[in-house]
């Protein structure tokens, strides 16, 4: 395994009292692997994210828990030996790509700078893998484009340098933050396979958090569900998808809009009421008070995650009899 | 007879730069045009969608529409009475020092739609209740909801106005994927009840395909395709359309083989000449690269239109 | 209970009497200056373009100049026009309308940033769609939002205008001596040093600080009082 997640808890203690963003959350990751963490705003994947590299922002903090890169904890890491398993080890891309990167410097001195930082390379070295690194993410011309500002390139050209300096430094891991989102979806789809072909030649494990469960069809072999800092669901993607066993991820898949062969015009899905607040968590399952199928067991206790299909549900429907 | 008609829409910005500027460096005067001579109808009761990636015009026919920008070229023809607009981010589309009622309240106050002043508050209460928000919401103020329940405010302010036409610009994209179900289904309800009109601007396809009887695909500010919503996703004719509908994450995992189109939008500044979509398109010839293709049989394609092989 | 001065006034009730004109002088100029100030700004940031580009560079010339320098021109200037009696019966009003006219860019210029950012959001943009008038737009849509800085910076120059109409009386063009202002008074105190007799100077000059210091404190007050989410 090349990360492994165990009963990891986020706290943010606030003048009225701490919230817990992510509870209890345990996940691994093997190399070559892409897991999808899926879930609506306010559910704590990014968090969950962010704490796996500890790029909490204060008063955030990780509360309990482990995490383990390699066998090798990495969650109690002084900033100095964290700031260096970022980059060598753990490659991350986020949403943004005009505020990724640094728009006084070249995109080649980025990457020069950033190969430079973690591998024993010359100057010139450097240059070339750089180079070789533009041609692998597809980015035309490079030789050229070396010496280019960010501000010069279009947004899906700047998030594929992001990618680009994410996997500069040859990562077991990337944890990429809604990699897709802000662009347009015929670039979405050349970012998706980008990403797609680098786990597959390089071997790295890609943490692909989302609020997009299309990008996650595409591009995850298997998919963790988030809601309100929990994991509900994790499984194969293909059966998460098709076969949702948590109630929520059932909800879920029925709400999302889908091209109809025929043109019958369904009512979508709903869940009625939305995803409470951190303040707000309800006791038992976070998401019993919209659960249509919720019984008295769910108002007083939380579930554990039990075996549902070929994965886990969190869910006292599934609990062993 | 159609209750919105565009004829040859054009919609041009000044871009150029300070007339300091330009005087020193002898620059001209630089335009963008935003949208390039559309021209469509959209019949009472039904719902148009108009679709596109980031710079096709969507946005901008979508004021062109409600009037808060006026067209450079050609008219907007509007038979019905009133129409009102929702917008994409429910956080700025909303006065945050108002209280929603007065919010709500305020096209019914400005189109003095009821001349009972202490009648306004039940029309209110009627229309929040209306749109699945309680008459108690009126007291809060905006920042007191969550992104949903703030359009459905929105929906309620433009309702309150009791338009023909609402325009909606893409009035999901900012909302969780339940909560935009939500939506959806309660624009679609508020449609069938009240016998509304939408113009439904969107970059999702999906999201387009459970609300819309007939799809305007747009690409660089022009018009290049507008089909009945089955047709154009069954059968797109196309070639950006068919990059569209393909470039679309497959949720049902078949598993086929797709090549993702090649390129990016270019500059609005400098389109390409000819028809703005050849330098990415399989299907361009020499006649595309300087001939721009008209808008004929509801598709601007030259392939098409002279009915190549393998459209 | 401060001691007399050299008239044989008591000083307390000077004090009070040259607290409130300080007060009433303070008040009534900022209040000019972000009547104008607002005014300006709205309209310089909502229709742009060239009345923008006038009014600001307008704007940016006066800010150039200090503003007890401007005040002191527009000063001079009514002094000179009338003669000394008429000039003394509406000394504070021309006092009130200089330092007034001193100050109005602050408000200007932070009103035009703010409703620049405001103009392009999408409630103000339902407005013009629901058909409400520019004006109307302008008061009760962007206004209640670009107001919080003009607060701040209010409360702020209530005391820099108490201060600038000290300075003015303590060298003697402000208020005439028959109606004593704290700045006057702490000049006229300031003769008596010399001889011993600090309290002249110096209690109008703590009356002159603890003034300005409430109503700095009273404004940042008012501010959080009126934003809709700290309630």
């Amino acid at each position: 395994m090349i990360l492994e997640v165990r009963n990891l808890r986020v706290e943010f203690p606030t003048r009225h009292g701490t919230l817990v963003a992510v509870d209890d959350v345990s996940f691994s990751l093997a190399p070559g692997e892409v897991l999808g963490v899926v879930g609506e705003s306010g559910a704590g994947k990014s968090l969950t994210g962010m704490a796996v590299i500890n790029l909490l922002e204060p008063p955030g903090r990780i509360a309990s828990g482990e995490v383990r890169l390699a066998g090798r904890r990495i969650d109690n890491l002084d900033p100095d030996a964290m700031r260096r398993v970022r980059g060598r080890e753990i490659g991350v891309v986020f949403q943004d790509p005009l505020t990724s990167l640094n728009p006084l410097y070249t995109v080649g001195d980025q990457l020069v700078e950033t190969l430079l930082t973690h591998l024993p390379l010359t100057r010139a070295q450097a240059r070339e893998r750089s180079l070789s690194l533009l041609n692998e993410v597809g980015i035309p011309g490079a030789a050229a484009r070396f010496d280019h500002y960010p501000h010069q390139f279009s947004g899906g050209m700047r998030q594929r340098v992001v990618i680009a300096l994410a996997i500069a430094a040859e990562p077991k891991l990337i944890i990429a933050d809604e990699p897709t989102t802000a662009l347009d979806v015929s670039i979405q789809a050349q970012i998706i396979a980008l990403l797609k072909r680098l786990a597959a030649t390089r071997g790295t494990a890609i943490m692909l958090i989302t609020h997009d469960m299309g990008v996650i069809a595409e591009t995850s072999n298997r998919v963790a569900v988030m809601y309100a800092g929990r994991i509900v669901e994790i499984g194969p993607v293909r059966d998460v998808i098709h076969s949702p066993r948590h109630p929520y991820t059932i909800g879920l898949m029925g709400s999302i809009p889908k091209i109809a062969a025929g043109a019958e015009r369904r009512r979508l899905a709903q869940i009625e009421g939305s995803m409470p607040r951190l303040n707000a968590i309800p006791p038992g399952c976070a998401f019993n008070p919209r659960c249509p199928r919720r019984f008295e067991r769910c108002t007083r206790e939380r579930p554990d995650r039990f075996a549902a299909g070929s994965g886990e549900a969190a869910c006292w429907l599934h609990a062993a009899a | 007879m159609p209750l919105l008609r565009l004829h040859g829409v054009s919609r041009d910005f000044d871009v150029s730069r300070p007339w300091l500027n330009r005087v020193i460096e002898r620059e001209p005067r630089r335009f963008l045009r935003a949208v390039d001579r559309v021209s469509f109808e959209v019949e009472r009761g039904e719902t148009l969608a108009l679709v596109g990636e980031s710079g096709c015009g969507k946005s901008t026919v979508a004021r062109l529409i409600v009037g808060l920008y006026r067209p450079s070229e050609g008219r907007v023809e509007y038979g019905g009475r009133r129409m009102q607009m929702i917008f994409q981010d429910p956080y700025a589309s909303l006065n945050p020092r108002w209280r929603v009622r007065d919010i709500v309240a305020e096209p019914i106050r400005v189109l003095q739609l009821e001349k009972n002043p202490s009648l306004i508050g039940d029309r209110v209460a009627a229309l929040l209740r209306q749109v699945g928000l309680s008459p108690d919401d009126g007291e809060k103020y905006p920042h007191e909801f969550s992104g949903g329940q703030r359009q459905r405010i929105s929906i309620a302010r433009a309702l309150a106005g009791e338009p023909d036409l609402l325009v909606c610009d893409e009035p999901t994209s900012a909302l969780d994927v339940s909560v935009q179900a939500q939506i959806l289904n309660l624009m679609r309800e508020l449609q069938e009840r009240l016998g509304l009109t939408y113009v439904f601007i969107s970059h999702n396809l999906a999201v387009v395909s459970e609300i819309a009887d007939r799809v305007g695909v747009m690409y660089l500010g022009r018009l290049v395709e507008l089909a009945p919503a089955a047709a154009l996703f069954s059968r797109p004719r196309h070639p950006y359309t068919r990059m569209l509908l393909d470039a679309l994450p497959d949720l049902s995992m078949s598993g086929k083989a797709r090549t993702p189109v090649g390129g990016e939008v270019p500059n609005p500044l400098a389109p390409p000449a000819g028809c703005a979509f050849h330098p990415r398109c399989p299907r361009a010839y020499e006649r595309c690269r300087t001939e721009r293709p008209l808008f004929e049989d509801a598709i601007a394609c030259h392939a098409v239109h002279d009915a190549l092989p393998g459209v | 209970m401060l001691g007399t001065d050299n008239q044989g006034r008591d000083i307390l009730s000077t004090i009070m009497h040259g607290a409130r004109i300080s007060l009433a002088i303070g008040f009534a100029s900022v209040l000019l200056s972000v009547v104008l100030g607002v005014f300006l700004g709205l309209i310089a940031g909502y229709f742009g373009g060239r009345l923008d580009a006038v009014l600001m560079r307008i704007a940016d010339v006066q800010l150039s100049f200090p503003a007890i320098l401007i005040a002191l021109l527009i000063d001079g200037v009514a002094r000179v026009a009338l003669s000394g009696d008429r000039h003394d019966q509406i000394a504070i009003p021309v006092l009130i309308l200089s330092i007034g006219l001193s100050k109005w860019v602050d408000y200007a210029r932070t009103v035009r940033g703010s409703t620049l950012v405001e103009r392009n959001k999408e409630y103000v943009q339902a407005a013009r769609v629901i058909g409400r008038k520019p004006l109307a737009i302008l008061l009760r849509h962007v206004l209640p939002n670009v107001m919080g800085p003009v607060l701040v910076i209010a409360t702020i120059n209530i005391g820099v205008a108490i201060i600038i109409e000290a300075t003015l009386s303590f060298l003697g063009v402000g208020v005439p001596a028959t109606q004593p202002s704290l700045g006057t008074l702490i000049r006229v105190g300031n003769e008596f040093l010399y001889s011993g007799e600090w309290w002249i100077t110096l209690f109008p000059g703590i009356a002159l600080i603890v003034l300005v210091l409430s109503v700095n404190l009273l404004g940042d007050w008012l501010r959080d009082a009126l934003n809709p989410k700290l309630r």
